[in-house]
């Protein structure tokens, strides 16, 4: 029977949907980095003394710092100075105070992403805070998430009005000099979005924030911080975007959780970067440091992300399983097409007693792409009956990707169980022949034999996220038969 | 309507089929029935376009088109349709979904509208009784923890969904047990019908007993070397492959 691949046919690529740039006046910062650069974006934030001292006290550290290089990726070294630290899309008058008042072309820039941001329209339940560029644009269904005691707004507004949680929480989870990316975040980071869901409250709606880049050479550098008070859920979402530039654009974005004594936070995350062209041109590097901390007993941080945009993808949703019996999952999608290369993957740090992590990763590799699951399960000496399973699958389209799997496990306490199941398997010339055999496309049956190796994860996003992302391993798979 | 002309193929520069000549009217079951190694499957699987075989020179057509310059999945939507001898798995991809596409695709091709999930799960529900599936099959894998006889039952409920012109059965008989070779036979009899022609692949006559041909032939060194009618079966079961001058590799 057939071992060699006779899928052979190049069909015609669709180009990426989301490449349109947005005609509007934005106020931008020349590129460049120093100190007076920070205090700039700080006055124009018109943020409190303490906020700028912490930011340069981040770059104090940044500038001491290398760029990380163990990541299994490539890329030309990033000009940090030739890029632009600002970019706002100008306002007339002040910040909007309604929807009405934001800018139309806006506006119709969300409506051509498919965002449900008009309350009017599709929403569905969903609260979404847009972050165009460096700020953010327009947060919907503030009040009645305020009647429940919820505060969803952006970072910079919550340095503003929330300044005393702010304080306690920015920077606890993923401190100023954890890494290169999340020191450089912590001195920049322009916009993002803020979230306290107060003690006993199940939060009434999913939360929802949507990224896009769209000035050129600017770098997006957000920071997102969640805190779940004692008995508190929260499930928050998170889509991005970007248009097509030959050049390389920088993503370094920090998320930080806190979840308290028996509190929930499930945070997903749908990454559609652009990804590059064919040759590999252009792209985003995404370079993200996302860690949450269950700090309470009995609490419980699940990420979820389907990954298929950017050039380059550095990124591992993390968990401190600090509170006694608390719960860290990861269920992960990353596929890789043409030249895009990522590293991704998670980190389980069992620290209190009887904690459970549950690692899902699914990566699928296609054209000559590359794909990397990194993932450190650690066990510290008071993790007693801590236990980890993790699940590793990889799926390779063709032969001309790459897959690798780079598992740690670090076990300081003897009690410690840790399963690990990795899986490689192509999508077979047999099953191709099966699908086309019963009239199928080529392409309609790679994606369909995708998303059956993605389910377990896809199972676990929410509803609409679902069948976004279902689509949308369709739409990058595209060109992949061959 | 199925017209073979002295097809040759090969697969990785080895001949297998070396000038196959057959005529399948519509209505007709013809079996072809020869020792292993004779290139019976190579024959289902080249008239269906699985690319790991290359035809080297002959023709085939299908009501008077030709089939051998088709994309697999374009003979599919003509009305080709292939019951595999081993199905294999698609895990996480549910039967639903799977036997949905495919019908779906069909419809396109004539022009149809997609059938909505509701629709479908009621005709679906129907055929799988046909062939004696408990409807909860639909929810599982494709053919993912199938026993050897479930898959053979889901490729004939298929062919049921799909309604072919023509249907190619490869050794649908083999790995079955009596009681699942009776309702596996009762869906190709099903099948049966004055537009459809069905074109068996066995190496054994005990199918035939079910499922009665009106045409039997014999396939050797990738040639049809005897055909007649019900009866060469018979003498076959009754005398072995040997009095044609055959090794049957099987019994080596």
């Amino acid at each position: 029977m057939a071992t060699t691949d006779n899928e052979v046919k190049e069909l015609i690529k669709r180009e990426y949907e989301h490449g349109f740039v947005t005609e509007i006046e934005s106020e931008t910062f020349e590129p460049g980095l120093n100190e007076d650069v920070i205090a700039r974006l700080s006055a124009i934030k018109k943020e409190p003394e303490w906020m700028l001292e912490w930011r340069l006290k981040a770059y104090r550290r940044w500038l001491e710092m290398d760029e990380p290089d163990w990541a299994h990726v490539g890329y030309p070294k990033v000009d940090y100075n030739s890029i632009s630290y600002y970019s706002a899309p100008k306002r007339k008058e002040d910040m909007p105070q309604s929807l009405d008042e934001v800018d139309p072309e806006l506006l119709k820039t969300y409506e051509k992403l498919g965002i449900p941001l008009h309350e009017r329209e599709k929403l569905a339940g969903v609260a979404v805070d847009a972050v165009f560029d460096s700020v953010s644009v327009a947060t919907t269904f503030k009040e009645p998430l305020a009647k429940a005691g919820v505060i969803f707004c952006s970072i910079s507004e919550a340095v503003h009005d929330y300044p005393e949680l702010v304080k306690k929480y920015l920077g606890t989870v993923v401190p100023q000099g954890d890494n290169f990316f999340a020191a450089l975040n912590s001195a920049v980071f322009s916009d993002g979005t803020f979230v306290y869901i107060p003690k006993g409250v199940r939060c009434p709606m999913e939360l929802s924030t949507y990224f896009r880049i769209n000035a050129a050479n600017t770098g997006q550098f957000e920071r997102t911080l969640i805190i779940a008070e004692e008995g508190s859920y929260v499930s928050y979402l998170e889509g991005c975007t970007a248009p097509m530039r030959d050049e390389n654009q920088l993503h370094a974005a920090v998320v930080e959780l806190v979840a308290l004594d028996d509190a929930q936070i499930k945070y997903s995350t749908v990454q559609n970067w652009y990804p590059g062209d064919e040759e590999g041109k252009g792209g985003i590097y995404n370079f993200v440091t996302k860690r949450g901390a269950c700090i309470g007993k009995n609490s419980k941080i699940s990420w979820t992300q389907v990954e298929t945009g950017s050039a380059v993808t550095w990124k591992y949703p993390s968990c401190v399983l600090r509170g006694d019996n608390s719960v860290g999952e990861f269920y992960s999608v990353a596929l890789t097409h043409n030249f895009q290369q990522a590293d991704t993957g998670t980190k389980m740090i069992h620290l209190g007693k009887n904690t459970t992590s549950t690692i899902i990763s699914k990566g699928i590799s296609a054209g000559k792409s590359s794909n990397a699951y990194r993932g450190l399960v650690k066990f510290g000496p008071g993790a007693e009956g801590a236990r980890n399973f993790t699940q590793c699958d990889s799926l390779l389209i063709g032969d001309r990707c790459g897959a690798h799997t780079f598992p740690y496990i670090e076990s300081k306490n003897k009690s410690a169980i840790v399963e690990h199941e990795a899986t490689t398997s192509k999508v077979s010339d047999e099953q191709m022949f099966l699908c086309r055999q019963r009239g199928i496309d080529p392409e309609q049956a790679v994606s369909m034999i995708v998303n059956g190796f993605c389910k377990e994860v896809f199972k676990e996003l929410p509803m609409e996220f679902a069948v976004e992302a279902g689509k949308l391993l369709e739409v990058s798979l595209e060109g992949s038969v061959g | 309507m199925l017209s073979i002309k002295n097809l040759h193929a090969s697969v990785e520069d080895k001949e297998i089929l070396k000038g196959i000549n057959l005529e399948i009217k519509p209505g007709e079951v013809h079996a072809i029935m020869g020792p292993n190694g004779s290139g019976k499957s190579t024959l289902s699987q080249v008239l269906a376009g699985n690319e790991a075989f290359e035809v080297t020179s002959g023709e085939v057509t299908l009501n008077g088109e030709n089939l051998l310059d088709q994309e697999t999945e374009e003979r599919a939507r003509n009305g080709v349709f292939l019951a595999f001898q081993y199905p294999v798995e698609i895990p996480g991809v549910s039967n639903l979904q799977f036997l949905r596409t495919a019908v779906n695709a069909m419809r396109k091709h004539k022009g149809e509208e997609d059938m909505n999930a509701a629709e479908f799960m009621k005709l679906a529900k129907e055929v799988s009784k046909q062939v004696d599936l408990d409807p909860a099959f639909l929810k599982r894998g494709v053919n993912e923890g199938f026993s050897g006889g479930e898959k053979k039952r889901n490729e004939i409920m298929q062919a049921l969904l799909l309604q072919p012109k023509l249907a190619i059965l490869d050794e649908t008989d083999s790995g079955l047990d009596i009681d699942a070779l009776k309702v596996v036979s009762d869906g190709v009899n099903a099948l049966r019908s004055e537009d459809r022609a069905i074109l068996m692949v066995t190496h054994y006559q005990r199918l035939l007993n079910h499922i009665v041909p009106d045409y039997v032939h014999v396939l050797a060194g990738g040639r049809i070397i005897k055909s007649g009618g019900r009866e060469l079966a018979l003498e076959l079961e009754e005398k072995g492959y040997g009095w044609l001058g055959i090794k049957d590799e099987a019994s080596n």
